[in-house]
């Protein structure tokens, strides 16, 4: 009997140690590393954008306001959207916004790019200068730009008389409808087009040397050369580019905050800041909500392709 | 003969080059230029309608500085910014590593359904969430305090840094990693001491981008945030130095330009992690 005890002991003391190394031996399995390590990245999105994501889809079916839970009401929110003059208008800007400066963006990142890439002294000096709009906070440099086209003592309008371009006393920038959605263009483009410069001149980097050697035997112009050579090969380059760039311009909120507010008359407002204007500042939550759920068939599909592209490869 | 024909026609191109590249340089520059000499001008300056408005004449000035300094909470909102940038960049840094670590180099059910879920939130636009954010802020009793955003930043540093490190540690070689396993390392011993430290660029790079995305985030910190004290720089800037219709565009301008210098000085210091961190992320732009 005693020995038993003894050797129960003996084995229940092994147990301490032999517990842990079970629980290391567990940890050590490669899938059950590979969990736990995802883990914290998981429940963080889970609840902070999964979540948030489904409320904003009930709040976009109730009449939700700001302190007071409301009830479901269905589509309604939706249908008073639609049928809303602020809200029409407010697309056909997000199109316009998005397609313009997508375009300025695209043809001028590729050109610079093109440029960057040829030889030239002072590379990394330039690169650096190029890129700094990409870099210093968007809300801070905007205030430069609305400063810069002040009606009265901004430098654009000041540059543009002086040179005889315009008429006296100038456009009234930020107050004209077509004037304030070229002022948000011209900004989102000087913003993002460092970014399209700087990928597309990676992508230009990677393009072998030998192909435009064969494209010059053959007696290609350096015109023909870009178009046949070049483009063709930056291809799979700038999709990934202008699909990145499409659904964050799309959804761009700091420019046309600062620069206009959505004014004059909503005529450069976007989906997120009519959402910001009608959900915060209104406290109409239910309907904010439901305008900001519009970015999402451009976040889907955007996605869509983007997971087709990367899958292809 | 011919030579110097080539040489006079490189010579052309150059030219062509440097010619069609300034306005580009133009374009990009001036606008910080224009805020910077802005600053440092008097009012009577700034308001004189014939005054060329490129550089300072009547003298410069730092009262718009003083300004902002004595008049305004403005070392308050550095302090606040730096201090969610720091903080929320290290924990979506943690978080990150386990999460690219587990998804470029562990084989289990479900890997590739958690890479494309990380991948899709990395492509949600902040514009989208801010709403149903401000509630769950709100529940969580944090709002109106930096802690607001020390949690919700990392909802879209993880996913982005998360993708950046994937690329950094896929390059990694496999037979560094085994042999270690072999002699014995555990596997996070592995991760910490053979994986992290060939990774280091990778690491560098997100820091970098996790910093100057905090730093730069504006409408979460505009929405979560309305008491003066704890905004961060960008939106006190913004917001506080504009009230009702009188512009102070001097020190909005001496704001603007003092609130982006330490992005400046990081990417100076840093500009090839920049460029390297841009091209192999493809970030958000």
């Amino acid at each position: 009997m005693a020995v038993s005890q003894r050797a129960l002991e003996a084995t229940g003391l092994r147990g301490g140690p032999g517990r842990l190394e079970r629980l290391q031996q567990w940890w050590e399995q490669e899938h059950v590393f590979g969990y736990g390590l995802i883990l914290p990245a998981l429940v963080l999105l889970t609840c902070l954008v999964a979540y948030p994501f489904g409320m904003a889809i009930y709040f976009s079916l109730s009449d939700y306001w700001v302190g007071s839970p409301g009830q479901f009401v269905g589509l309604n929110n939706y249908r008073e959207i639609l049928g809303n003059d602020v809200f029409r208008q407010t697309v056909q800007n997000s199109f316009v916004f998005t397609g313009c400066a997508l375009t300025l963006k695209t043809v001028l990142g590729v050109w610079l790019a093109v440029l960057l890439a040829r030889d030239v002294r002072f590379k990394r000096l330039l690169r650096g200068a190029v890129l700094l709009p990409w870099v210093i906070p968007t809300a801070l440099s905007t205030l430069g730009w609305w400063w810069m086209f002040d009606s009265l003592y901004g430098v654009v309008n000041w540059t543009a008389i002086g040179l005889g371009i315009m008429s006296a006393p100038g456009p009234n920038w930020l107050g004209q409808a077509n004037y304030a959605m070229a002022a948000v263009i011209v900004v989102n483009t000087w913003r993002g087009l460092p970014f399209f410069a700087i990928t597309v001149l990676a992508g230009l980097m990677s393009i072998p040397r030998e192909f435009y050697e064969a494209a010059e035997v053959d007696g290609a112009s350096s015109r023909q050369r870009f178009w046949h050579v070049t483009l063709p090969l930056l291809k799979p380059v700038l999709a990934v580019v202008i699909l990145f760039s499409t659904i964050f311009t799309f959804s761009d909120f700091n420019i046309v905050q600062i620069l206009t507010r959505g004014g004059p008359m909503n005529t450069t407002h976007l989906f997120a800041t009519l959402a910001y204007q009608i959900g915060l500042q209104g406290g109409n939550l239910g309907q904010g909500a439901a305008i900001s759920l519009f970015l999402f068939p451009m976040l889907a599909m955007v996605v869509f392709l983007q997971l087709r592209y990367i899958r292809r490869d | 003969m011919a030579s110097t024909a080539s040489a006079r026609a490189r010579r052309l191109r150059a030219a062509m080059t440097y010619a069609n590249l300034t306005p580009f340089v133009f374009f990009a520059l001036f606008p910080f230029y224009f805020m910077f000499v802005t600053s440092f001008k008097r009012n009577a300056e700034l308001y004189n309608l014939k005054a060329v408005p490129f550089w300072i004449q009547t003298g410069a000035i730092t009262d718009h500085y003083d300004f902002l300094f004595r008049r305004t909470e403005f070392l308050t909102w550095m302090k606040n910014s730096l201090m969610v940038s720091v903080i929320a960049m290290s924990v979506s840094l943690v978080i990150a590593i386990l999460a690219g670590y587990s998804l470029a180099r562990l084989r289990y059910r479900g890997v590739g359904s958690f890479g494309t879920a990380v991948f899709i939130t990395y492509l949600v636009p902040p514009t989208l969430l801010f709403l149903p954010l401000s509630q769950v802020v709100h529940w969580l009793g944090l709002s109106d305090s930096i802690w607001a955003l020390v949690v919700t930043y990392p909802t879209f540093l993880v996913p982005f840094s998360t993708w950046l490190l994937m690329g950094y540690f896929r390059t990694v070689p496999r037979e560094v990693e085994e042999c270690a396993l072999v002699d014995g390392a555990s596997r996070m011993q592995t991760l910490v001491r053979i994986v992290l430290p060939m990774a280091v660029p990778g690491l560098v790079c997100a820091a970098l981008f996790g910093f100057t995305l905090c730093w730069n985030e504006f409408i979460y910190a505009l929405t979560f945030v309305s008491q003066s004290g704890n905004k961060t720089a960008v939106v006190g800037v913004t917001a506080d130095l504009i009230r009702g219709d009188i512009y102070y565009w001097g020190s909005l301008m001496a704001g603007a330009v003092l609130a982006s210098v330490p992005i400046v000085v990081i990417y100076v210091w840093f500009l090839d992690y920049y460029v390297s961190g841009l091209t192999t992320g493809a970030v958000k732009g």
